[in-house]
């Protein structure tokens, strides 16, 4: 609540619907009511003033999002919560942000248009209003940002789960399946990749197979129920499930169907990894089978012995998550953790351990399989795929998308926990 | 008529034929316009590494040059070498595979055309939203001029060398080959050229 609405609320419950300072409270019917005043208000009953229409969390509940204020631009690298966040649902408001120097653009919905052309039998622009009017569908998946989880974030011995991992989010999205659309458009022979563009100054561009784009991909507008929030990309966004961040176009406004990629400025220099030698990987897609224990976590104090159950999110751009494992004990030994609920595909999955803790020094991690049989890797098998020792992780001045070693969280005898992952 | 006959038959026939390799039936027809040929041209902005879909227009370094030092030069710096405001667009040479790499545009582009894709859709930054002054945005031919200005400076064109849709895709850059897998088409087979878990080899 506003501090205004506060003030005007008591204010009018002290002097009993009297007009203050030339504002005029309002007075708001009980909707079975029809004799006439029943209580004042502070403001226009259903109007966005009116507390009561738009629900607030709890004043006691002060779980927020994070960035580095000196690393970060405007409105970039804003990191979620995992620690607070319950079930494997992000909340809108608590999604991470990356923008890449772009400010949110403020689009009308109802002037947006969406077009899709290029190696098409009939170009086509939709209307927001147009493309509501397709079968939809609504679908669980996480977006993750390709450097989610990179070195730097996990450089310092105390950074959070926050810190670390928390440039992947996972929502309800609502939309159009590409695939209907593209059938509405027609396919030209020989087309093999689109390229997305969003509506933002910058206007960013990301080419994408047309494989995965007639697979899964979504036009979407709705996230968690509601309409998608302008820093995820209001009016519309290119939801490519378990692709890369950047894959996931924002503000999007155009489609368009060629027979080889653009190699726009996302696919290259932006979004590609080096290998020691100095050779880049390009369009690695996907985001790699992770895992990471959210509670307990870096930065966090045990509030004693007992039981502690251990849990966390799985998530894989390979597909499904089939098996979580947790070792308590530095990784010697591992135990099946519980998967919560059904495993979505390409959407965080949440895994759940009981486990008690005996006051002792303990390291904790989770290690996870995709549907794929995909394996998370640990960082020494990581340094195997890259012919590197440890160091060059921490040394290297390069941006490191697509690194997805376990997360080990090492809890010392008094309880407090830090970040273990180039101890192990 | 014979003659009438015959071309009403191949009319028919091209007619089924094109019909049938489109596969235009459409399940929504009354969802969704055709965009006009100026909706089409305006919007479409992306320029590929074959160069077709790039605008009519030219420009050589010293044109450049002359934009870069009004529009340019207080975010990259009086040679290019970047600022606290913007990237390098020079530099780097040999250091890809050491501990500080470089993935500038003579050192990592493997194509010259996203160069001209770049400028062209987001420099100089909007970064926040201001309305743009119609008169300020680049032209085809000065986005072709600081391309050209830009490769001149990473010693990759001469300094009179004219871009244009013609000679811009043909330049040559020198980390074509960087890049895992070096031919686009084998990009597609995500599983099949080894990536797996996450990382490619
Ligand atoms: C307000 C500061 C600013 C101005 C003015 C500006 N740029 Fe940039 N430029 C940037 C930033 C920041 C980036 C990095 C963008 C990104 O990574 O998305 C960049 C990136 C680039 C790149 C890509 C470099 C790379 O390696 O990724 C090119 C090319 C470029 N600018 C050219 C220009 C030209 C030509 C002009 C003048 C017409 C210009 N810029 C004006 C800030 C600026």
């Amino acid at each position: 609540m506003s501090d205004r609405r506060r003030f005007l609320k008591s204010s009018a419950a002290v002097i009993g619907g009297v007009a203050v300072g030339g504002i005029k409270p309002a007075v708001a019917q009980r909707m079975d009511d029809t004799s006439g005043e029943y209580w004042s208000l502070g403001y226009e009953p259903n109007t966005p003033d009116d507390p009561r229409v738009y629900g607030q969390r709890s004043r006691y509940v002060t779980s927020l999002r994070t960035y580095n204020p000196k690393r970060t631009r405007a409105t970039d690298d804003i990191h979620t919560p995992l620690q607070d966040i319950e079930g494997f649902v992000t909340p809108a408001p608590l999604h991470f942000n990356v923008n890449h120097g772009s400010a949110i653009p403020d689009i009308d919905p109802s002037t947006h248009k969406f077009m899709i052309h290029g190696m098409v039998d009939k170009p086509l622009v939709f209307t927001m209003e147009e493309l509501k009017r397709f079968p939809s569908v609504s679908r669980f998946h996480f977006v993750e940002c390709s450097y989610n989880a990179a070195p730097p974030e996990r450089r310092y011995p105390d950074a959070t789960v926050a810190r670390t991992h928390g440039q992947t989010s996972c929502s309800l999205w609502t939309g159009v399946p590409l695939s209907v659309l593209l059938k509405e458009t027609g396919i030209k022979d020989g087309a093999t990749w689109i390229v997305a563009e969003g509506g933002e100054a910058k206007k960013r561009t990301k080419s994408i197979p047309l494989s995965k784009a007639l697979d899964d991909a979504i036009v979407a507008w709705g996230q968690n129920g509601e309409p998608v929030r302008p820093e995820q990309g209001f009016p519309l966004r290119l939801v490519t499930p378990g692709y890369e961040g950047p894959a996931n176009v924002k503000w999007l406004r155009r489609i368009k169907l060629g027979a080889q990629p653009w190699i726009a400025h996302a696919d290259n220099p932006g979004h590609t990894t080096l290998r020691p030698d100095g050779k880049g990987r390009w369009f690695e897609f996907e985001m790699g089978v992770n895992s990471v224990i959210t509670r307990p976590s870096g930065g966090q104090q045990m509030p004693g012995r007992g039981f502690h159950p251990i849990t966390g999110l799985a998530w894989s751009g390979g597909g499904a998550i089939t098996r979580v494992e947790v070792s308590t004990d530095g990784g010697r030994t591992w135990d099946d953790a519980q998967l919560e609920g059904p495993a979505h595909r390409f959407a965080h999955t949440r895994f759940y351990m009981p486990w008690k803790w005996q006051g002792g020094e303990a390291v904790i991690m989770s290690r996870a399989t995709d549907e794929h049989g995909d394996v998370q890797p640990s960082l020494h098998e990581l340094n195997q795929i890259y012919g590197v020792q440890t160091d060059y992780w921490l040394k290297i001045k390069d941006s490191r998308g697509h690194f997805n070693p376990i997360q080990p969280w090492r809890i010392t005898a008094e309880g407090s926990i830090t970040n273990a992952v180039w101890e192990i | 008529m014979q003659y009438g006959k015959f071309s009403l038959v191949i009319l028919v026939t091209t007619l089924i034929i094109n019909s049938g390799a489109c596969a235009q039936v459409r399940t929504y027809p009354d969802l969704g316009t055709t965009p006009s040929a100026e909706q089409l041209k305006d919007w479409d902005i992306s320029i590929n590494v074959s160069g077709d879909e790039l605008p009519p227009g030219s420009g050589i370094a010293s044109q450049g040059e002359t934009i870069y030092m009004q529009r340019c030069v207080g975010c990259h710096g009086q040679n290019l070498e970047g600022t606290s405001l913007g990237k390098p667009l020079v530099g780097g040479q040999g250091t890809l595979g050491t501990l500080t790499p470089k993935k500038t545009i003579g050192v990592y582009w493997p194509f010259a055309t996203p160069i001209w894709d770049f400028i062209n859709r987001s420099m100089p930054p909007n970064l926040y939203n201001i309305p743009v002054d119609p008169s300020q945005k680049l032209t085809a031919d000065q986005v072709y001029a600081l391309t050209a200005f830009i490769l001149y400076k990473n010693n990759i064109i001469a300094e009179n060398e004219v871009m244009d849709r013609e000679t811009l895709p043909k330049v040559e850059m020198p980390n074509r080959d960087g890049f895992i897998p070096t031919n686009l088409d084998d990009v597609l087979d995500y599983r099949g050229r080894g990536c797996r878990a996450g990382t490619c080899p």
